[in-house]
């Protein structure tokens, strides 16, 4: 079954401070590593959270672009990883192992796959 | 004659054995609606063949074949089930070999299983309340629905929504490793406890009691008892539930109307449902891993010793609370915690305690409160302020029963002033 982990981090600009030290780098690497040695990840990478853009299209078909991540979000993607795991609750014990779950928040989203006809 | 005979057999180890039927369906196929549909199949199969045929031996080992035989059919008819399940053995088979099939003398109870999963940290807590009435302890949707007052449509909404996420999310059907019980117990723990206040002091409707849902969680707490006899936490739960249910039958009067503890009839208390509790709390509170629910049962155990209120051992239930509010500091703890010290250090001092919750705003919305501070006021002699508390519960109070308590307070405090045109 796969499960991607979304990393939520404060979006730079609605924030003054960032969370008090926040991951290091060494947690991350060090996470990375667990979860590709244990051979569940599928693919992961960390998201630069300062240069968003936005794009939106109008039912008229003009093309809206703007400046960052949706219009007052306060948290946003700082990284993902996508990985095959047998239930809920081992996606649920990577997630907690993330770094980012102690100073933002992972959410864990199931990969909809159609029902074959 | 025969058919009816058969039809109360087979609804008598229905409703016995539902539960356990539920679970290992669950178990088998990982799908809580196979496991309803399969069950009701069997059932039907048993109404029909059983008047003929002769209840069996061993009922349960019945259904449980026969169930599963139409869950094969179920998943040969439905394509999308079959797939599902091809894909969840093959994950399964790699991750963990394949459980033995249960000998029929010797059905495993997989009850513990479906109780981690309804009450699963990923649901809402409203769903896991609801799945657990459900599903362990076989009530029907509109049961469920009348138990929180909600219509039944919203509530049957609610349990379809929780069982896809079950399904759709694939939350397991497993009994966490002993190292994961102190983040997933608690959860379990939490819904029968809701199930047995709701039933023990309603939060809205026209009786203060609702006894069937008393007994389904103090049921619920047995079984889970009985599967985790080492978990203190568990353990004080039951207690807990056995110590103030023990109370039940003097705590309304002929009329239905709520009975308060200094004026109960004692001797009307279970003293059965004490001695077993006692004996369980003690249990409870020896050793690690004593936790909120033992103490709490701790405090249940000393009002049931006491002849009286006066003679109650206030001191020994203020010092629990302050237990008790070391190792889950919460409001209504306090709350409970002022009164005790009320009882110990006469009114003024309780009245402090609460003044100051009322001042951080803790506790919006909860009648108790403003409930607890009128009577302080009351015996206090400050009646004008007493009105004025009794007021502001009676603004919040949700059960008709307790309404009337508070309405009848407010009455004794006002005389009724002389009437100018007599």
């Amino acid at each position: 079954m796969k499960y991607l982990l979304l990393i939520n981090t404060a979006a730079p600009d609605s924030t003054e401070q960032q969370p008090a030290g926040g991951p290091t780098m060494e947690e991350f690497m060090a996470y990375d590593k667990a979860i590709s040695d244990s051979g569940v990840k599928l693919d992961g990478n960390a998201l630069d959270i300062s240069n968003a853009t936005t794009v939106h299209v109008r039912v008229n078909g003009e093309r809206v672009v703007t400046d960052g991540p949706f219009a007052e979000t306060r948290e946003i993607v700082g990284g993902y990883y996508l990985i095959d795991v047998p239930d809920l609750d081992v996606a649920l014990d990577w997630a907690a192992r993330c770094p980012g779950a102690r100073y933002g928040t992972v959410q864990v989203r199931t990969v909809w796959e159609p029902a074959q006809p | 004659m025969n058919e009816q005979r058969a039809a109360r057999s087979v609804e008598a180890v229905f409703r016995e054995d539902r539960g356990r039927l539920l679970a290992l369906l669950a178990a088998r196929f990982g799908d809580l609606d196979l496991a309803e549909e399969a069950a009701s199949d069997a059932i039907a199969a048993a109404l029909e063949r059983w008047p003929a045929d002769g209840v069996p031996d061993k009922p349960l080992a019945w259904l449980l074949t026969t169930a599963r035989r139409k869950a094969v059919d179920r998943i040969r008819r439905d394509r999308t089930y079959a797939q599902r399940l091809a894909l969840l053995r093959a994950e399964g088979d790699r991750t963990t070999p394949a459980p033995a099939e249960p000998g029929f003398d010797d059905i495993p109870d997989e009850r513990l299983q479906l109780f981690f999963t309804c009450c699963h940290p990923a649901l809402a807590p409203q769903a896991r309340t609801a799945l657990t009435l459900r599903f362990l302890a076989g009530l029907t949707t509109p049961e469920v629905a009348r138990a929180f007052l909600v219509p039944t449509a919203t509530m049957a909404q609610r349990i379809v929504r929780a069982k896809h996420k079950i399904r759709d999310a694939r939350i397991p059907f497993r009994v966490p490793e002993p190292d994961e019980l102190p983040d997933r117990l608690p959860s379990v723990l939490r819904v029968v406890y809701l199930v047995f206040t709701e039933g023990y002091a309603a939060s809205c409707g026209d009786d203060l009691l609702r006894p069937a849902l008393a007994d389904e969680a103090v049921r619920l707490a047995r079984i889970l008892h009985r599967l985790l006899p080492r978990e203190p936490e568990v353990t004080g739960l039951l207690a807990l539930l056995l110590l103030t249910d023990a109370r039940r039958a003097a705590r309304t009067d002929a009329d239905g109307g709520q009975v308060l503890l200094e004026h109960q009839d004692r001797t009307r208390w279970d003293a059965g449902l004490i001695a077993e509790g006692r004996e369980l709390v003690v249990r409870a509170l020896t050793g690690p891993g004593t936790g909120p629910y033992a103490v709490q049962a701790a405090i249940a155990a000393l009002h049931d010793e006491a002849p009286d209120l006066a003679t109650t051992d206030w001191p020994q239930i203020v010092a629990l609370y302050d237990v008790l509010l070391r190792i889950e500091p919460s409001p209504l703890i306090a709350l409970n915690r002022a009164v005790a010290i009320a009882m110990r250090d006469g009114p003024a001092a309780g009245l402090a305690l609460l003044d100051a919750l009322t001042d951080a705003e803790e506790l919006p919305g909860y009648h108790l409160l403003p409930a607890a501070r009128a009577e302080l006021l009351t015996r206090l002699g400050r009646t004008t302020e007493a009105a004025t508390a009794y007021r502001a519960a009676l603004a919040l109070v949700g059960n008709a029963r307790e309404r009337a308590t508070l309405t009848r307070r407010l009455t004794e405090l006002t005389p009724p002033r002389p009437d100018p045109s007599a």
